[in-house]
């Protein structure tokens, strides 16, 4: 078991309970493995994409086109679907706050900014009409931001239709805090609650007793290595820590720049909306 | 009758300061013909509207846009657009800033010929305060909703690309995504097609279903044949993304790789 494993399944557990609405992992191979391993075992209702405009009937792995298709959603149906609500999407971030606001547009002063990202795509939308998880591959205060620099994404203090959880290569976090603040919800194996707090840039809400997150069961290891991502995709996005490897509040990539943008988050190739 | 131009016939019937939408979607079947044409001409001061991909780049780096008005800037397999980014951060371009959605009822709005479409997409994010210009509605029915009143994205010409055209312009697409093609053209004055291959109107239903037939000639100004004309970007079922080209544009400093194309 990988410290990929363990936020593929965490992202999968964003899906429990979604029944038959589409669940549309485009923050990043984790977030594509997240949905399709909830519905290969949890979930089976779940609607999933091949990452542009096809349902598939079967559950291909990463990159592979399916047998089976059952649906078509052209990129103006995945808009209209993003309004009708029957959607939950996984997004990344290049900044997330203590709300849950995101932001994958710029970094600095809109106006003129130090760097240029994506523009905000379909965050705004998402955000406001479905329920919305986010991945984040690399927890750090360059992401977790007392306040972000572009709201793309809106949090609880700006209206959210529902933010569920915030899966990073660290722990799961939700916005049940004080107010709608992010709380922490599990650490994962290995993981101190102390590490989790350092690389997050603003006061978390974190609980007396921190669980550990669930660990992948046998038969979802076996599919991830069988059936959903034999390659090992997932194992670049989410490299396995170092032992001992800890003050990721020093650390953190390069400024501003910490986020999906860099590694191909909401600009995956498939480039559908989100 | 007959509406077959070339590349440069389109470009002459345009003019600086206008609006012009260019369809596709990030890196998948842009007019790039038609781009590169821009590209070689005197025009300047473009307001480009666009689910931006190298379309917005090269003429961002050509100096021929005053306004980008875009949801993003992509190349898709490359995330971020090089000569997009360097005009942003150099304040070279202005920037309408809107969310996915957003922009495609813009299009709608223009296309029904509407001054506004109402939606949720864009409450409470920055895109209401980086655009000054949006205004929001209420509901006039019991509940009393407010929502943000989208502005047609009203288009002086639009250019798109298709798979098979004929000579008075019904445009089909054969690939598995219409993306927002029809919908530039309705919003538009003037409609240019350019198309991989031009057919007999009797044989577009040999290349396609009836469903395929995204675009009637009534919407059309201009179709120009241009095999490859999407190149570097997608263009199925014709071909794929050439992405090796695709990475030269966006690892090559701009006036080399204009020397490098015209040689």
């Amino acid at each position: 078991m990988s410290r990929a494993d363990v936020c593929v399944v965490a992202c999968a557990e964003a899906f429990r309970g979604d029944g038959e609405i589409l669940a549309a992992g485009i923050g990043g191979a984790v977030t594509v493995l997240g949905a399709r391993l909830a519905r290969l075992t949890f979930e089976p209702d779940l609607l999933t994409s091949d990452g542009a405009c096809l349902l598939t009937g079967d559950v291909p792995a990463l990159g592979e086109a399916p047998e089976v298709v059952e649906g078509w959603l052209p990129f103006r149906d995945h808009l209209w679907l993003v309004l009708n609500g029957r959607r939950h999407v996984m997004l990344g971030a290049s900044q997330i706050d203590r709300h849950g606001n995101t932001n994958i547009s710029c970094i600095g002063d809109w106006s003129r900014p130090r760097a240029q990202l994506l523009g905000v795509r379909g965050a705004p939308g998402n955000t406001r009409c479905d329920p919305t998880s986010y991945w984040i591959p690399r927890h750090s205060p360059r992401v977790f931001v007392p306040e972000v620099d572009v709201v793309s994404g809106v949090g609880t203090d700006r209206g959210a239709y529902g933010l569920r959880r915030v899966v990073t290569d660290l722990a799961v976090l939700d916005l049940g805090g004080p107010g709608g603040t992010m709380r922490l919800v599990s650490a994962h194996p290995g993981v101190s609650v102390e590490e989790v707090v350092a690389a997050t840039g603003f006061e978390l809400e974190v609980p007396a007793a921190v669980p550990e997150t669930r660990t992948p069961t046998a038969e979802e290891l076996r599919l991830l290595d069988e059936v959903l991502d034999p390659r090992g995709l997932r194992h670049r996005e989410v490299p396995e820590p170092r032992a001992g490897e800890a003050g990721r509040a020093r650390g953190g990539g390069s400024a501003g720049e910490g986020g999906p943008a860099r590694e191909g988050g909401p600009a995956r190739e498939g480039g559908s909306p989100g | 009758m007959g509406k077959v131009m070339t590349v440069e016939e389109v470009v002459g019937r345009l003019e600086s300061g206008m609006t012009i939408g260019i369809g596709g979607w990030g890196s998948r079947r842009k007019p790039m013909a038609l781009v590169r044409g821009l590209l070689r001409s005197p025009l300047r001061d473009l307001t480009i509207v666009s689910y931006g991909g190298p379309d917005v780049g090269m003429l961002c780096a050509a100096g021929k846009v005053r306004r980008v008005v875009a949801p993003f800037v992509t190349l898709d397999s490359i995330p971020l657009e090089p000569h997009f980014r360097r005009a942003r951060q150099d304040g070279a371009v202005e920037f309408t800033e809107y969310d996915e959605g957003m922009f495609m009822f813009g299009l709608l709005a223009a296309a029904h010929r509407l001054p506004f479409l109402p939606t949720r997409a864009g409450l409470g994010s920055d895109v209401m305060r980086v655009n000054p210009h949006l205004r929001t509605v209420s509901s006039p029915y019991e509940d009393g909703e407010e929502l943000v009143a989208v502005p047609a994205l009203t288009l002086d010409a639009a250019l798109v690309h298709l798979n098979r055209a004929d000579r008075r312009g019904n445009a089909q697409y054969l690939g598995p995504d219409p993306y927002l093609d029809d919908l530039y053209v309705k919003a538009a004055a003037a409609a240019y097609v350019s198309c991989e291959r031009l057919v007999d109107t009797a044989d577009l239903l040999k290349e396609g279903p009836v469903h395929s037939l995204l675009v009637s000639r009534s919407m059309v100004t201009g179709v120009v044949e241009a095999p490859g004309g999407a190149g570097f970007t997608a263009c199925e079922p014709d071909y794929g993304r050439d992405e090796e080209a695709q990475r030269r544009y966006a690892e090559t400093p701009w006036e080399e790789y204009v020397r490098s194309e015209q040689s």
